[in-house]
């Protein structure tokens, strides 16, 4: 069974990568803002936005 | 601060949204014709190309890399750049990527139709095809990294975490699941055997649904789910939590997989909790999606595109928990290798993968293309269709799955089985029939999208580069106490390379310790004797025509399995088998106990037509082997290839390889013509059937006293 330990191996890099990653993500602050980041993806750049008036126009 | 004006590449999103629905129609339509293969053998053709065991993982294929591999290339490049407020990285980076997906796509539909395949599920194609998926990913790597440094917000939305995450882990099974020793241009052999490749196998073909059929379509929810509800993600911190878990969770599961095979039990141990484990996570994410639209009931009523992402995260939802349930040992137990594992899969690919590809389709094509949807109606109507075809699948399968696992494990007031294995069968054949109604009818609403989305695309006009702005990302970002090793590095792309190569170089230092695994395969049953080279070379028959994607080569220790097939399988039994061939679906019986049970003649009028030997049998006719020539030239590179991987064939043994095959096809002619069967020694029937009398048979040999 000694192929677990290539996969161990590999397993834990990648579990290693995303642990980093989850430190620096805390530290960076990423998280500090529960709100904005889920809002902000809702405001579309302006020609979207146009669309959205036609959409709405013919609706109506 | 500076405002910037740039452009959204809009193009290479339009790119993968045709690809997704071209290689879906592909995809689905050969599903619908292997699941009528099932029951109407004719359906077969008769010719190589078109037979179950080599349309079925072109099928697996085409809907797993093609279909959701690009619905995830559409979704990540389109919410990508608007989340990172960034054009892709490269322009010509994203062109290598789509055309090179795609060229590995054709170039994985025919070698499988040619039989090139390299006998493991999921992972069949041969090894110049995995190092073109390797380029192309390191390729989709820069470019999404790349994005993710020059854009021009500072938070990263929990999308694209799920998107990290997805490459990261899919770069490392892929490697890891592929050493593979070349032979020749097309063919190759795992480097692992046995027990050993079995466990890495299934290591990566659960965390291919986990970070290929999962994880980015998760991102692509948390993305487009609020959009097109346009209500924010009904709770940010759950996203984020349910992503760390989940991705530090999943990774362990695989062994679940392999209950009450040869494997240890504590790695069947491990993999069970792992699993139970994950329903939390898994169940967060479908919450969260949900939840998104509580208060929002009304919009779902009217808009097609929600209902879609509904029954898709409802899916998921009822996947996640039905996963953690078959990896108990006592569902397993009946589960495993029935119709249930089809329908379980399918509840995956056709509710979550499927429709919430339907719904970003229907909400990307009018937006790229500046114009409303064709028809709304169309949309709903394509919702029930395609609703009314996974209910008509999946509900057949769950019931075939389970009444052909509780007649397999019928005993008679005597004691012995009341089954013929045929007879559970043809039993569930108008389940099999209904299933193909289900996918059929499925078929149907997705041909009804492509005529929406035509209808789209010719009222409106692609916006190829759409116009967008946003402040650059400053410089001095608030830091908190001291600056970080990461601040220098985003603002150098060239270190950044550099960094990355440093970590494929360590996947490079990992491929050098499989060397070390060859010293592990040293039998642990002393009569498990190599293969034959025609035995070897038959094998590879089997392997070619894909016979493991219907038999199992694996006896479970139960007793309806060993009074069935005959004694239960040991881990000692596989040590030569590159690849392993245990299997995954019985719709034929197991075969890990074949050799030596029919004479050689039987196996030879089986082959040309089964149902002479077993009326009502549903196998296809392999009537080609008993006319094709063995490749004999290939034995030499076959038998040095083995032994580099540690199979103990004498030294020089290539150059006398032929000459002891030709002997050994000889003697099987030699049988066949006793039984009144002409035929030449060199065709591969005599291969197939020195290997199938084969299988299985060493461990007859072992003497007693060494038996346990």
């Amino acid at each position: 069974m000694s192929v677990i330990i290539i996969l161990l191996i590999a397993s834990i890099a990648v579990a290693a990568l995303f642990l980093a990653a989850f430190i620096w993500s805390v530290r960076d602050g990423q998280y500090k803002d529960e709100i904005a980041p889920a809002v902000r993806i809702l405001f579309d750049d302006k020609p979207s936005e146009q669309i959205k008036e036609v959409e709405e126009a013919k609706l109506t | 601060m500076q405002v910037e004006k740039f452009y959204y590449d809009n193009q290479t999103v339009k790119n993968f949204a045709y690809a997704t629905i071209l290689w879906g129609v592909v995809g689905m339509t050969l599903g619908l014709l292997i699941a009528v293969q099932i029951y109407l053998p004719a359906a077969n053709f008769g010719l190589p190309l078109t037979t179950f065991g080599r349309v079925r993982p072109v099928h697996t294929n085409a809907v797993i890399f093609a279909f959701v591999g690009n619905g995830i290339f559409m979704g990540v490049y389109y919410s990508l750049q608007r989340l990172c407020k960034a054009r892709m990285f490269n322009d010509a980076l994203s062109k290598i990527h789509f055309w090179g997906w795609q060229l590995i796509i054709v170039a994985a539909a025919l070698t499988l139709l040619t039989g090139h395949t390299t006998g493991k599920e999921y992972a069949e194609l041969e090894w110049p095809i995995d190092i073109a998926i390797t380029l192309v990913w390191v390729i989709f790597g820069i470019n999404m990294f790349g994005t993710i440094l020059k854009r021009r917000e500072q938070h990263l939305y929990v999308a694209i975490w799920f998107y990290i995450a997805t490459w990261v882990t899919v770069a490392m099974l892929h490697i890891v699941n592929s050493f593979e020793i070349p032979v020749s241009f097309l063919k190759s052999y795992s480097w692992y055997a046995g027990v050993q490749d079995a466990l890495v196998q299934w290591w990566y073909g659960h965390n291919a649904v986990a970070f290929f059929l999962t994880t980015p379509y998760l991102g692509i929810m948390y993305y487009f789910l609020p959009k097109a509800a346009n209500r924010p993600v009904y709770s940010y911190r759950l996203s984020i939590i349910h992503f760390w878990a989940l991705i530090f969770i999943y990774i362990w599961a695989g062994p679940h997989h392999l209950l009450y095979t040869a494997l240890p039990d504590w790695a069947q141990s491990l993999g069970t909790v792992f699993s139970i484990m994950l329903i939390a996570p898994s169940w967060g994410g479908m919450l969260n999606g949900l939840f998104t639209l509580r208060g929002a009931w009304d919009k779902v009523r009217e808009d097609p595109i929600l209902k879609f992402m509904v029954v898709a995260i409802t899916c998921y939802g009822m996947a996640t928990f039905e996963g953690p349930m078959l990896s108990l040992k006592n569902v397993n137990a009946i589960t495993h290798f029935t119709d249930w594992t089809i329908a379980h899969v399918h509840i995956g690919a056709l509710g979550w993968n499927g429709f919430l590809t339907f719904a970003i389709l229907y909400w990307i094509i009018p937006k790229i293309f500046n114009t409303p949807l064709y028809s709304k109606k169309l949309a709903t109507t394509h919702f029930w269709v395609g609703t009314i075809g996974i209910v008509l699948y999946a509900v057949p399968m769950y019931w075939a799955g389970f009444t052909q696992a509780m007649m397999w494990k019928q005993f008679t007031e005597e004691g012995i089985l009341k089954y013929q294995f045929l007879e559970t069968v043809t039993h569930i054949i108008p389940m099999y029939v209904t299933r193909s109604l289900g996918g059929l009818i499925y078929l149907v609403g997705v041909f009804i999208m492509v005529y929406n989305l035509v209808k789209t695309v010719k009222s409106g006009k692609l916006a190829a580069n759409e116009a967008a702005e946003a402040p650059a990302l400053s410089d001095v970002v608030e830091t908190h106490g001291k600056q970080y090793w990461h601040k220098w590095i985003e603002k150098r792309p060239i270190q950044m390379l550099v960094f990355s190569l440093v970590l494929v170089a360590i996947g490079g230092l990992l491929e050098l310790v499989p060397t070390f695994l060859i010293k592990s395969n040293i039998p642990t049953i002393v009569s498990v004797k190599p293969y034959t080279p025609l035995e070897l070379q038959g094998r590879d028959i089997y392997i070619r025509e894909g016979c493991y994607l219907c038999h199992s080569q694996m006896v479970r220790p139960f007793r309806d399995e060993v009074a069935r097939y005959g004694e239960y399988s040991k881990a000692g039994e596989f040590v030569y088998d590159h690849p392993f061939q245990w299997g995954s679906k019985r719709t034929g019986p197991d075969l890990a106990r074949i050799g030596g049970k029919y004479p050689d003649s039987w196996h030879y009028n089986h082959m040309l037509e089964a149902q002479s030997m077993s009326p009502g049998s549903i196998m296809p006719s392999y009537a080609w082997m008993l006319d094709d020539a063995i490749d004999t030239a290939s034995t030499p590179a076959k038998i040095r290839a083995m032994k580099i991987l540690g199979v103990p064939y004498p030294d020089g043994y290539d150059k006398q390889a032929n000459a002891d095959l030709m002997t050994q096809a000889n003697s099987i002619r030699i049988n066949l013509k006793i039984d009144k069967i002409n035929t030449a020694a060199n065709k591969e029937i005599i291969a197939m059937i020195a290997y199938l009398q084969r299988v299985g048979s060493d461990i007859k040999l072992q003497p007693a006293s060494e038996k346990k």
